[in-house]
């Protein structure tokens, strides 16, 4: 019961991206280049989706917790730091090379195009080199401490 | 470059169901709905239970495009205006990006925005404004696309 009813959570998002248009990387970018021929979509697809997750969020978090599991499980950090923007910067630099980003292109492996499959190799390459390199990181960190 | 149009009714009508997948995932297990944490947590689970969702919810998300072609009657569209090495090598830097930053924008832009969270408000203006710059640069200074 519990993972029909999630399944059907990642159904419904894979869904709406589809009919939303933003599983193809042309109307992404489109949307980026307001200098050439813009296509507003992913703004009306972002603002919208904010909106029902805003009040939906608010009308959920009343309850103590979520139906399948004791509690809220929401991120819990608060650090503006130089990881957070720099990630940032390298998502969108890789974001504007390819149009493809990961919520948008793991539906879109879906419709089993060659190109989404590559994105999503090197997406996953990416992923564990960058843990990798923050293990590194940290164990430098706690060999200069100890 | 590829010409889109506009397309502000299906755009809203995929957006208030991207918003209602959220809310679902965040009422049934308590967890925000991140590509990118969901993705990690399915590739490097920490125990059979956490990881049985995520592949759940993975499931379902590539199984969008299908239940789309059983009404509309043909796959979603995917065109890709740029060259191979730009797929590989952004799809690269967005897992570096996305793991540093530890969200897209799925998390931060959706999620941690409908929670007021203060790191998704300078994640997504950080990765809006520099995905921006990069197609600015790509198809008007170096004329890539």
């Amino acid at each position: 019961m519990q993972i029909v009813a999630i399944y059907l959570a990642g159904l419904l998002f894979g869904l709406g991206i589809s009919i939303s248009g933003m599983a193809n990387p042309a109307k992404t970018l489109n949307f980026f280049d307001v200098a050439g021929g813009w296509d507003p979509s992913l703004a009306v697809v972002m603002v919208t989706a904010l909106l029902v997750a805003a009040v939906g969020y608010r009308l959920v978090l009343r309850r103590s917790a979520p139906v399948f599991a004791p509690r809220f499980q929401l991120p819990t950090s608060r650090v503006l730091d130089v990881k957070l923007v720099g990630g940032a910067v390298l998502f969108g630099i890789g974001w504007g090379l390819s149009g493809f980003c990961p919520g948008a292109s793991l539906p879109a492996l879906g419709t089993g195009r060659m190109e989404v499959f590559a994105f999503t190799a090197a997406l996953i390459a990416g992923m564990f080199v960058a843990r990798g390199l923050m293990r590194l990181g940290a164990l430098r960190a706690s060999a200069a401490t100890a | 470059m590829i010409e889109t149009t506009f397309t502000p009714v299906s755009a809203a009508a995929g957006g208030a169901m991207i918003g209602m997948a959220t809310v679902m995932l965040l009422a049934l297990r308590g967890n925000v709905f991140g590509a990118t944490g969901i993705l990690a947590g399915f590739l490097s689970p920490s125990s059979s239970s956490d990881w049985a969702w995520r592949a759940a919810i993975l499931a379902g998300l590539v199984s969008g495009p299908a239940a789309y072609f059983a009404f509309a009657g043909e796959m979603p569209a995917v065109e890709v205006p740029v060259a191979p090495w730009m797929v590989l090598v952004g799809g690269f830097l967005v897992g570096l990006g996305v793991t540093f930053g530890s969200g897209c924008t799925s998390g931060h832009g959706i999620c941690g925005l409908a929670r007021g969270a203060r790191r998704s408000l300078v994640a997504t203006t950080t990765f809006m404004i520099t995905t921006g710059l990069t197609v600015y640069a790509v198809r008007h200074i170096w004329g890539g696309m």
